[in-house]
């Protein structure tokens, strides 16, 4: 009874947040909308008693979202309306239904499918976050090297990108002064 | 329904949930007002100076002044601030603030007793929800919480406010890192991501944790003073640099939660590192035969409250640069040393 209150309780709000997220053109409150959504999402996770994937959506998007908003902060004023450059209507229209229709697709198939098994159930005994590390250190353990792996890639080739000239200060770096001349001068 | 209320208190039917959270929210919406007090005096008293004195015996009613101007004071709204989202970051900060109290527990599981009429002879489960992920739960709302700060930074279309949420964000990015690494290495040696398990081992080994994980002990304080903005990193509001930062606008009760918020987390990381690196509450440990393992978690909480206000007094606070070298090239790296050698000694 509980569980089901809740489960329509967190499905309202969380597709009202994501709503708000694509519709909004404030910057501020689309991020805000997204977080509020990515935290009520790991309230599914507690219904379903994976409490431990809960907790770690919880923790993992409320630092990417944290992220996020650096950037938002850097790009936008976050007190205004932002005008979107919308070229193409019918371009937007098509990619978007197209993509929503992939999405539909993807989720609807396995209803229409008999084979669907829990193939891992939950061992006896054991706590959620071990039973997690069961499965992915064993049946999933190459997959789980191969993220670890390309998280390394991602994080080598970021310090490189971002340890250029780092060593030099951008104060009193004339190339830099050169750029905003240009930009200046373009106005 | 023949049950009273006295039946439905045990365990966790909801009236018990409830009376323990009002009973959370209550108490430690006080102490977060006398810890200002308490604050204000033990800085005092290492400058050498007296603190407030002349509100009451003592100065001690300087907190229900302090509460009427809260109270009281016009509520401020910038003209071109975000409304909304202005008004709601403080309520953030304070929520997640009492909901990461939920899943601590702080006193030994009790009996009330006989003599007390009505609620005589309840078992009483100290924590209000025993989440078996307990740790990570709290540490996640924790962060959360830092939410607070940054929309209302973003929020309140004030230079000062924004530099506030830039270093927000910078302050998380950092500290977050260095919290979960370093409680990483206890936990391995626990087994468990319960707050009561940890309680448990240690009473079992008879040894406090901070003797086996020196290291995480001390790296878990430093990034537990910037996750509360203690004053080695309290860049967020800093007001010799950027007048008040993410705070800058704020007037009133909406800035009075900022700060029930902030002392509530100060409360919540004594709270963790009592339990998991000084042994907790251990219901067993007698004096003159009472069980006093709630006395000393009390003042394991106290001791690790008046630390934060000592190192205030003691250190400058830092820049973001040197914050983020700190984290980053040297915290960091020494928590995946201890994690790697807690590894190697919990397989060998």
């Amino acid at each position: 009874m509980y569980e089901i209150v809740a489960f329509y309780l967190f499905s309202a709000l969380t597709i009202g947040l994501f709503l708000i997220t694509v519709l909004s053109k404030n910057v501020l409150y689309a991020m805000t909308s997204l977080a509020a959504g990515m935290v009520l999402i790991s309230g599914f996770f507690f219904i379903l008693g994976a409490d431990f994937l809960g907790v770690v959506q919880l923790i993992v998007y409320v630092g990417a979202i944290m992220a996020l908003y650096s950037f938002a902060m850097m790009f936008f004023d976050a007190t205004r309306d932002i005008k979107e450059k919308n070229t193409n209507n019918t371009l937007v229209f098509l990619l978007g239904g197209l993509s929503a229709l992939v999405l539909v697709l993807m989720f609807a198939a396995p209803i229409y499918s008999d084979t669907i098994v829990a193939l891992y159930p939950m061992t006896e005994g054991v706590g959620n976050a071990q039973d997690v590390g069961m499965v992915l250190f064993t049946k999933y353990l190459i997959p789980f090297e191969v993220a670890a792996v390309m998280l390394l890639v991602a994080m080598i080739a970021g310090i490189i990108l971002a340890g250029k000239k780092m060593d030099e200060s951008l104060t009193e770096d004339m190339s830099a002064d050169d750029e905003i001349m240009i930009v200046k001068d373009d106005k | 329904m023949g049950e009273t209320v006295v039946d439905l208190l045990p365990e966790v039917t909801w009236v018990g949930v409830l009376i323990k959270a009002v009973l959370i929210l209550a108490i430690i919406s006080a102490l977060a007002g006398f810890g200002t007090f308490i604050e204000r005096k033990v800085l005092a008293f290492m400058q050498r100076r007296l603190g407030p004195m002349h509100v009451g015996p003592y100065g001690l009613l300087q907190i229900a002044a302090d509460g009427i101007k809260l109270f009281t004071k016009e509520d401020i709204i910038p003209q071109n601030a975000n409304k909304f989202i202005f008004k709601i970051a403080p309520v953030i900060t304070a929520a997640t603030a009492f909901i990461a109290l939920s899943a601590v527990p702080v006193f030994p599981d009790f009996t009330i007793p006989e003599f007390i009429p009505v609620l005589g002879g309840v078992f009483v489960p100290s924590i209000a929800s025993d989440l078996n992920i307990g740790i990570l739960f709290v540490l996640g709302m924790m962060a959360a919480g830092l939410y607070g700060p940054l929309l209302a930074g973003m929020s309140q279309a004030n230079k000062w406010g924004i530099i506030g949420a830039a270093r927000t964000a910078v302050q998380f990015l950092s500290y977050e890192v260095v919290t979960g690494l370093s409680i990483l290495a206890p936990i391995m040696l626990v087994g468990s991501l319960s707050f009561v398990d940890f309680n448990n081992y240690q009473h079992d080994e008879g040894v406090w944790m901070m003797f086996y994980q020196p290291v995480a002990f001390v790296l878990f304080l430093i990034a537990g003073f910037a996750e509360t903005n203690r004053t080695p990193f309290d860049l967020l509001e800093h007001e010799a640099e950027v007048v008040s930062g993410y705070a800058t606008e704020y007037s009133g009760m909406r800035w009075g939660m900022f700060f029930i918020g902030e002392y509530a987390n100060m409360i919540t990381i004594s709270v963790i590192a009592s339990i998991v690196f000084m042994g907790g509450y251990n219901p067993e440990t007698m004096l003159f035969g009472f069980s006093i393992g709630w006395l000393l978690i009390m003042l394991k909480i106290a001791f690790f409250f008046f630390l934060m206000l000592w190192v205030r007094a003691s250190w400058p606070h830092i820049r973001p640069d040197q914050l983020m070298w700190l984290c980053w090239k040297v915290l960091m790296p020494l928590a995946l040393i201890n994690i790697l050698i807690t590894a190697l000694v919990v397989m060998v």
